[in-house]
């Protein structure tokens, strides 16, 4: 459970840099950058304290 | 038996530092990994927002920004690793203790409300980023750089709600909300990295060899806007140095680097400060720049990363506004008997969410961060003194505490004499801190020399 959600967790900061990346070198659409980002901000933040709080304890 | 209750002033508020009295254990102390989380996460707040914009609005050029943010920050490390962490981790105490040593109870108390103060109005600077943000889906009317009033009944309402959830959460408990802060840290780093590269391409880069052109021509033109003063490299430099004053030469992250096994994790402020600082004031002036000279931090984040920008701004003014609250709740409280922890937050909150109502407080943030570092500076000089210099001079060192002296009056002076300095030196406030520094060190030693040489016939 905790290797998926940190996977997850990963996914979603891969989703909110990324697609900026193909944005700036005109190869997707803004529109579709602000989506896949809010995607990963929703899995970054449902995923993250998962694994986090196992870190702090 | 329930021990008494603490009955007088200082009582209070030894009692609420009870908890680390004494110096950190061996055990207690952190990994490197551990420092470079904390001043990753504690610098890239709410602050950073507003003050990239406010650096393309002061009309500052795009080498003098890059070139005096890296010399500036570089200051700023050293500043933690030469000043504050020998004392922090030879002393292992906190800066409460350590200062009440030095210039005794009562001065302490009167230092902690003006820390309060200052608290209350980083939060409430912070409530008016996060209602930027907050009132987009309502079109609200985004306050300028001039506005001092509010300017709109949406306004009001929306700074009004967002207080009285800040406000509700402080009071609510604070542990959740900094373990919650921990865990947006690093998405927040990645949206400051991916909203300015989403809106570059708006700027006419296509290409990474077009950017110092850009940055030139469009971002960082050196053209400040009507009404604002224009900023060069020192300007830049010494806002990047001063403006965590309060932190490293005011002392205050005593209480971090207590916990470092050695002084050199001192130089890992580098990551909170080139992560941070020269990132994040990087990317929201671009950002700024791609809105046309918009500095609401919430239409410009929209800009660069749609919601989740939104939800960023939210987010970094909410994680800076409610530990400040907090801090200020806990530092009032001592001065308002009988009164409940939750009522005293409440009340900080009510005056910090008014004070928020005002945009000038966001839009002048340059000056406030600059003054707030200013009036805490001349405390830490007195601690650096005491620590390093006065056994030089073959004096005593936590003198206050050695004569059990309630207030001492040299370090009283000395603040207030390094704050009139500072306010008559013929500067602009970004440039008095260095100067009050050596005159606050210089008045300190004087002081403690005529102090101590006087007392009981000479005799120390």
């Amino acid at each position: 459970m905790k290797k998926m959600m940190f996977a997850l967790s990963l996914i979603g900061l891969a989703l909110t840099v990324i697609p900026s990346v193909f944005v700036f070198l005109n190869q997707l659409a803004w529109q579709t950058h602000a989506h896949l980002m809010l995607l990963g901000t929703v899995l970054w933040f449902a995923a993250a304290p998962w694994w986090m709080r196992d870190v702090k304890k | 038996m329930t021990p008494a209750s603490p009955s007088t002033l200082v009582e209070r508020l030894d009692h609420l530092y009870e908890f680390d009295r004494e110096p950190v254990a061996e055990s207690k102390l952190q990994s490197a990994g551990n420092f470079i989380g904390v001043y990753s996460g504690e610098h890239i707040a709410g602050t950073e927002f507003v003050i990239g914009p406010l650096f393309v609005a002061h009309g500052v050029s795009a080498f003098d920004l890059f070139a005096g943010l890296f010399v500036g920050n570089l200051l700023a490390v050293l500043s933690w690793a030469f000043v504050v962490a020998p004392i922090a981790v030879k002393t292992r105490l906190n800066q409460y203790w350590l200062l009440r040593k030095i210039v005794g109870p009562n001065l302490l108390f009167a230092y902690n409300i003006v820390n309060a103060l200052m608290f209350c109005f980083l939060a409430g600077s912070m409530i008016s980023v996060s209602a930027t943000a907050v009132g987009l889906p309502f079109n609200m009317t985004m306050p300028s750089l001039g506005d001092v009033y509010p300017n709109s009944l949406t306004w009001v309402v929306v700074v009004l709600v967002v207080g009285a959830l800040v406000t509700a959460l402080a009071i609510l408990g604070f542990e959740k909300l900094a373990h919650f802060s921990k865990i947006a840290a690093p998405w927040m780093a990645l949206v400051f990295i991916a909203a300015p590269l989403a809106v570059l391409p708006q700027l006419g880069v296509t290409s990474f060899a077009d950017f110092w052109r850009v940055a030139n021509e469009k971002i960082w033109t050196g053209v400040p806007l009507a009404g604002q003063t224009k900023f060069t490299f020192w300007h830049i430099a010494f806002f990047a140095w001063f403006c965590n004053m309060a932190m490293h030469l005011g002392m205050a992250d005593l209480t971090l680097l207590r916990y470092a096994r050695k002084w050199q994790y001192g130089f890992l402020s580098a990551f909170g400060m080139y992560l941070g600082h020269y990132l994040a004031w990087i990317s929201s002036g671009i950002l700024c720049a791609a809105a046309l000279g918009n500095v609401a931090p919430g239409p410009i984040a929209y800009l660069g990363a749609g919601v989740s920008g939104a939800i960023c701004v939210v987010i970094a003014g909410w994680t800076t506004a409610n530990p400040a609250l907090y801090r200020a709740g806990l530092a009032l409280q001592i001065a308002t008997p009988n009164w409940k922890r939750w009522k005293v937050t409440l009340a900080a909150g009510i005056a910090t969410t008014l004070a928020a109502l005002f945009p000038a407080l966001m839009m002048k943030l340059l000056d406030f961060v600059a003054l707030y570092g200013l009036l805490l500076m001349p405390m830490g000089a007195v601690i650096f003194a005491d620590y390093w210099l006065i056994p030089k001079l073959r004096l005593q060192q936590n003198f206050a505490e050695l004569q059990n002296l309630p207030f001492s009056w040299p370090a009283a002076l000395t603040w207030g004499l390094t704050l009139l300095l500072a306010f008559l030196l013929p500067l602009e406030i970004f440039f008095k801190g260095l100067p009050a520094w050596f005159f606050a060190v210089a008045l300190y030693l004087g002081l403690s020399f005529i102090q101590q040489k006087s007392f009981a016939g000479g005799k120390v």
